[in-house]
């Protein structure tokens, strides 16, 4: 299988140039040196590369609109805050290559002229931000960042900024708030950051995984890294798979591959002869479907037709010992707990949500409440002021979707998994 | 009092080395807490930085109370850190917390009494792969059985962890 983003892991000291370099690190850089600005960003669009990070929007695209921006100086940030519940596939690129995404972000340095870049890494990975700081150290000394890079005026320097413990900072405009030293609460929208983002200039903004595509596809060019995946979506993804799998972990697969083939192929099936019950696809904010949806295929267009998104790539297989409403309350509280508390719908409503959810495993709840989980999950999914309430509904949504008569069981005090505690009926 | 004179030298310098910019401050609280002792951010400390900066205290708490790995009030040497969400609940997280409350005898957002560890429960730290898994300090220990958990607790309690 063709490996993009994964060739090097675990073969090369992680912050040695040296070694990076001698297996086939730097050729992007050099080539995009030697190209004109635009031709490099035809490549990317050619590459039909999505950003990785959840909102799948075309890079090439992105960076020609970002190009355009005439005012200055540019910046490009990393984000690096994967703290989406499921999704550890950053962490391998950062702590086993880094230098595919600095290599990545100092090729869109060079493009967009920007002089500054910011990789903001999650508090949580403390060490791997000591690598990634080692690498940016030896890559100065190396000539490949810093003032001079490969002998010619141009001039790049980056920085690791750490966060400190907030989902939402993964949000673009919270987290060019976060580098900026405040409370990371996302901004309204319009302005958009490749305008108005860190210190209010325009700002380049992927994840680490998009950036990490870009020397590939700059040394190797856009059509065969779009030939590598299917027709509406190019490349390979890191996808995370964890939950109830014999085989967990992070693999690096061409886009086209089923999911079945990713869980039951790679993945080695459901653990312990248990049942797939359902799969939570993308994240907590992700959708969560039944196994006779699990033959779609990984590609952002087949997802989307089946009404769901990639998001992230996490992949967390769920088993049939579970109860979908006690599990649901468990992503609920996620969002309840990591709510920045800027708008009323995502920070009310996710507490209520966890309210009334509680009410279904305690079996104390009614259709009425049935009634308002989904009046209110579309509230929140209409009325929230960021991604973060827009999708922290997605989840209820789905599971009543597909599992409905395990939420009208409850009502009826009853939990088929035997998970939930039913402890109010008696007292109803 | 000299100790704590040497602490405030030691404060100065983390702001020094930021460039005293309010740009930095969350990157100033982090290596201050990491310093404390107490894997906290003592008042006294606040109070300074936000001097130093020129910023209100109030902005500073607005900052620090916003994210979850700050600490207002001193908490253990350990903080150990139980994840809740999905990946590690299907893998068995509940009964994980359950076995730490009963080993060290508190409830998460407590204290040990001897000041050895403080148990919290946390969002995803990026282990799915090993689930259920704690944090103890930088470190992450998945794939944890009753007999796994209680021998790492003991480990730092022999100390076997101090620097």
């Amino acid at each position: 299988m063709n490996k993009v983003l994964s060739a090097r892991f675990g073969k090369i000291r992680p912050d040695s140039v040296e070694e990076y370099i001698h297996a086939g690190g730097y050729e992007g850089l050099k080539k995009a040196m030697s190209m004109d600005h635009v031709a490099a960003i035809e490549e990317i669009k050619k590459a039909n590369l999505f950003g990785r990070g959840g909102a799948a929007y075309p890079t090439g695209i992105k960076w020609e609109q970002a190009y355009a921006i005439k005012k200055g100086p540019k910046y490009m940030v990393c984000n690096a805050d994967e703290g989406e519940p499921g999704t550890f596939k950053d962490k391998h690129i950062l702590s086993e290559d880094p230098f595919e995404l600095i290599e990545g972000m100092t090729i869109g340095a060079y493009i967009m002229g920007a002089k500054e870049g910011y990789i903001y890494i999650r508090g949580e990975y403390a060490a791997i931000q000591r690598i990634v700081k080692s690498a940016i150290e030896n890559a100065k000394k190396a000539g490949y960042l810093g003032k001079n890079i490969l002998g010619t005026d141009f001039e790049f320097d980056l920085k690791v900024v750490s966060g400190a413990g907030a989902y939402v900072c993964g949000e673009n405009t919270a987290l060019v708030e976060s580098i900026e030293g405040k409370t990371g609460r996302p901004r309204q929208k319009p302005p958009y950051i490749k305008n108005c983002g860190l210190y209010q200039m325009p700002t380049i903004l992927n994840n680490v995984e998009t950036y990490s595509c870009i020397p590939w596809i700059i040394k190797d060019g856009g059509e065969k890294f779009s030939s590598l995946g299917t027709e509406f979506s190019g490349g390979t993804k890191l996808m995370c798979l964890s939950g109830n799998v014999k085989n967990r972990g992070v693999y690096e697969i061409p886009f086209g591959m089923t999911l079945r083939e990713l869980i039951y192929d790679l993945g080695g099936g459901i653990e312990g002869g248990r049942k797939l019950k359902f799969v939570h696809l993308g994240g907590s904010s992700g959708s969560c479907f039944p196994e006779s949806m699990v033959d779609t295929k990984i590609c952002y267009y087949d997802l989307k037709k089946a009404g769901f998104s990639l998001g992230s790539g996490a992949v967390l297989v769920v088993d049939d010992s579970h109860c979908v409403v006690d599990y649901l309350k468990t992503v609920m509280e996620f969002f309840e707990e990591e709510s920045c508390g800027k708008c009323t719908p995502c920070r009310e409503g996710n507490q209520r949500m966890v309210e009334i959810l509680e009410k279904f495993t305690e079996g104390t709840a009614t259709m009425e409440d049935f009634n308002k989980i989904k009046s209110l999950a579309q509230t929140m999914k209409t009325t929230s002021f960021c991604g973060l309430g827009q999708s922290a509904p997605v989840p209820v949504i789905t599971l009543i979707k597909y599992f409905e008569e395990e939420f009208i069981e409850h009502i009826n005090g009853k939990c088929k998994a035997g998970v939930c505690s039913m402890s109010g009926k008696a007292g109803k | 009092m000299a100790r704590r004179r040497l602490k405030m030298e030691k404060v100065r310098e983390i702001l020094n080395r930021y460039g005293n910019s309010k740009d930095n401050l969350i990157q100033v609280m982090l290596e201050l807490q990491n310093i404390s002792g107490t894997n906290s951010l003592p008042h006294e400390w606040v109070v300074f930085v936000a001097k130093q900066l020129g910023m209100p205290i109030s902005r500073v708490y607005s900052v620090i109370t916003f994210y979850s790995m700050f600490g207002t009030e001193p908490r253990g040497k350990y903080l150990i850190e139980v994840c809740k969400s999905g990946p590690c609940y299907v893998r068995g997280a509940k009964n994980v917390l359950q076995l730490l409350e009963e080993k060290l005898g508190i409830k998460p957002g407590q204290t040990t009494d001897d000041g050895s560890f403080t148990l919290i429960q946390s969002s995803c730290f990026g282990a799915c792969d090993i689930a259920p898994a704690v944090k103890i300090g930088e470190k992450v220990y998945g794939n944890l059985t009753s007999e796994k958990l209680s021998e790492i607790i003991d480990s730092y309690r022999e100390g076997q962890h101090n620097e």
